[in-house]
């Protein structure tokens, strides 16, 4: 019992922790772009930032509008939550610090990061606001425009590492001497990388949000605590999909030429960099691209990334079997 | 052939066509007065199919001041507060067209001096309304960075706007026959020191100079992102008879290809005594509009470099009554106003005021075209598309 109390603290802890440092990441990254000196100047290095924005919301009212579909508008936050957290289990910092190292780990990380999906829908659906539906549907059809490519891309590593353990992928790395995007699935990378962009509805990808078109989409109407949930959501997820495609494609906790027998102790801090990079990429792609339509998302998903999917699973089955 | 959907060949009903669409709804949905890009008041009653637009509806008048009939119970020298506030963008250029008006019913000839003040103020006026669109138009599109960099450049040009006049957005500085005196600058003949501030044309040659590099850098960080063509090429097309038809006028008819530009149509100001280009647009579509934008500023900031070293000395104000009263008659001036074609048709009876004062903004005209641009297109079309119009809500109620 305690075991598993220690292990869901730290979930929650590791969560919650991605999710401030992503937060930091990104604001201190659009300031820097953007020449905006809150989040780089004030208060320790703007370091504060965060901290300051989560009391803001903590403090405000929690609003429901009357018409909503109460019990359905206060649960929808935290399924968005729970599967962002959930995610965090499968990820391992170290082949031993990892709270459940699955057999199917990579099919369950894939399951799982779908359902907040739900959690958007639903949000969408209760508010009661034309807007929050419209978002709601587009983020419905944004999952699964993308979940496919998302999956697909997986299937050349776990074609190539012959396992969905996501501690045997990185292990069949180690074994291999070099991460999977420098052996053979750089196609794959990319295309997880953009569908992942498009999974926590980040920019260029950010319709269900869209604030120039929708108000804030799906979030019209939350505010306070529950509107925080889902902002700390968004990174959290945001966090751990750069760590799931460090660990797939990137190598994960190793780095090629560091001894093996100390991965123990170095393998949290290389796992962090690799997401870190990740995530300032997506921090700058974020901050300097505009939004594309719709449709044009949709067209992308269907008649590029997953023809390409497809074939980078052919080759690979190809080289696979004939090398 | 058996009419199979007739009652009496029910018992054929296994034949009947079942490839009948399943008739929806649409929903209406009511973007604005309270809504992130409608820049202001405005509210579109749209009819959406999904993500379709079949019909929209503007609704306007959330900002109507009711200017025209405040005009008539004020002088004319009380009215350039007013009418600065019409289009705040750009407040400086409201007033030129409607001072001009004045000095026409009053056969008085400005000095070249305070036209010459009047064109720089205008075009950098100008500049700053361009700059706030660009800005404002990324956002619209999705991206958020733009606004910041538009709105520090055009500080620049805000900052030489106050130097002069005082006043960042509702400068109050023409007057009838000339600009206002300097401070404390006694009658109205003075040096050619007194007028401009100390340091203005040296900053100014600067802040052009900056002007220009920024517009180079929005043509290529917006107008070279993949995404942002994408968003705005071929999206919203607008043909340059529909244009003329709808009384469309500025940087949007001049994206459909039509060379219309009140500044060498009319001798307002001294624009011919400089050189610049008109831009003009191929397609007519949002990129364009957004392209033409971007050019002018270029423009603009060649003509008050040219400007400034051209500016003749001399008064800044011709000899005008102690009281002002407009002779009786009636005029129609405008102007080529950031937004479009400006114009006031003064007619006075008169006396201190106006009679009647009809105020022609470009801004009520160029959204008039919003409804045929919408029809069919999809809700983020329909965000950049009326962003691409570049309309203030105080321009269209007044």
């Amino acid at each position: 019992m305690t075991d598993v109390l220690v292990k869901v603290g730290f979930l929650a802890l590791a969560a919650l922790n991605g999710a401030i440092i992503f937060t930091i990441m990104d604001v201190k990254g659009a300031s820097w772009m953007q020449r905006r000196p809150g989040p780089l100047h004030v208060g320790l290095r703007g370091f504060i930032f965060p901290l300051a924005e989560i009391l803001k919301f903590v403090q405000k009212e929690d609003i429901i509008p009357t018409e909503v579909d109460r019990p359905v508008f206060k649960w929808a936050p935290a399924y968005v939550m729970v599967s962002c957290v959930a995610l965090f289990a499968v990820v391992p910092m170290s082949p031993t610090l990892v709270v459940a190292d699955l057999e199917l780990g990579v099919f369950f990380a894939l399951a799982i990061s779908s359902l907040g999906t739900i959690g958007v829908l639903t949000a969408g659906w209760s508010s009661a606001n034309k807007y929050s539906l419209m978002g709601g549907l587009r983020a419905a059809g944004q999952l699964i425009a993308y979940e496919l490519p998302l999956i697909l891309a997986v299937v050349g590593v776990v074609i190539q590492a012959e396992t969905m353990s996501l501690v045997g992928i990185v292990e069949k790395q180690i074994e291999w001497g070099v991460p999977f995007v420098v052996g053979g699935q750089i196609v794959g990378f990319l295309i997880f990388m953009v569908a992942a962009t498009a999974e926590m509805m980040r920019v260029p990808f950010d319709m269900p949000i869209g604030e120039s078109e929708l108000t804030m989409g799906f979030m019209t109407e939350y505010s306070g605590i529950r509107f925080l949930i889902f902002y700390i959501s968004e990174y959290m997820n945001m966090f751990i999909l750069c760590a799931i495609a460090s660990t797939l494609f990137l190598g994960g906790y190793h780095v090629p030429l560091l001894p093996t027998e100390w991965v123990n102790f170095y393998g949290p801090v290389v796992l962090l960099t690799k997401t870190a990079i990740l995530g300032f990429i997506l921090v700058a792609v974020r901050w300097s691209q505009p939004r594309f339509r719709e449709d044009q998302l949709q067209n992308l998903a269907w008649k590029i990334l997953i023809p390409a999917s497809l074939i980078n699973i052919l080759v690979t089955a190809v080289m696979k079997v004939g090398f | 052939m058996v009419n199979t959907l007739d009652p009496q060949n029910l018992n054929n009903f296994s034949e009947a066509s079942v490839s009948v669409e399943i008739e929806t709804e649409d929903m209406t949905l009511n973007i604005g007065p309270q809504h992130p890009s409608t820049h202001g008041v405005l509210r579109l009653v749209a009819k959406v199919d999904g993500e379709k637009v079949h019909d929209v509806k503007p609704v306007l008048g959330y900002m109507h001041r009711g200017y025209e009939k405040l005009a008539e119970v004020r002088s004319y020298p009380q009215i350039t507060t007013l009418v600065n506030r019409i289009d705040w963008v750009a407040g400086f250029s409201n007033e030129i067209p409607f001072i001009a008006g004045a000095e026409r019913l009053m056969e008085i000839e400005v000095p070249e001096r305070a036209k010459h003040i009047r064109l720089i103020l205008t075009e950098m006026a100008r500049i700053s309304s361009h700059f706030v669109f660009n800005g404002a138009y990324a956002l619209e599109v999705g991206a958020l960075t733009p606004i910041f960099y538009a709105m520090e450049d055009r500080e620049r040009v805000l900052d030489l706007i106050e130097s002069v006049t005082g006043g960042r957005f509702h400068p109050n500085f023409n007057r009838i026959g000339g600009v206002k005196p300097a401070a404390g600058s006694g009658p109205t003949t003075k040096k050619d020191i007194q007028d401009l501030p100390a340091g203005f044309y040296r900053d100014t040659k600067v802040a052009m100079q900056k002007v220009i590099e920024a517009a180079d850098q929005f043509q290529n960080l917006i107008g070279g992102n993949e995404v942002f063509k994408k968003r705005t090429k071929n999206v919203g097309i607008l043909t340059a008879e529909t244009a003329e038809a709808f009384g469309v006028s500025g940087p949007i008819l001049r994206a459909s290809g039509v060379k219309s530009d009140l500044r060498t149509q009319t001798d307002y100001l001294p624009y011919d005594q400089f050189e610049y280009d008109i831009p003009v647009g191929e397609n007519g579509d949002c990129y364009d509009r957004w392209d033409v934008r971007v050019k002018e500023m270029v423009e603009s900031a060649k003509i008050v470099l040219q400007a400034i070293d051209s500016i003749p000395s001399g008064p800044l104000q011709a000899k005008v009554p102690k009281v002002i009263k407009v002779p009786k008659g009636r005029t129609y001036v405008r102007a080529e106003n950031p937004k479009g074609e400006m114009g006031y048709y003064i007619v006075s009876d008169g006396g201190l005021g106006p009679y009647r004062l009809k105020v022609r903004t470009a801004s009520f005209s160029n959204i008039s075209i919003l409804p045929l641009l919408l029809e069919g297109a999809l809700l983020p079309d329909l965000i950049a598309i009326m962003g691409s119009l570049d309309f203030v809500l105080g321009d269209v109620d007044r």
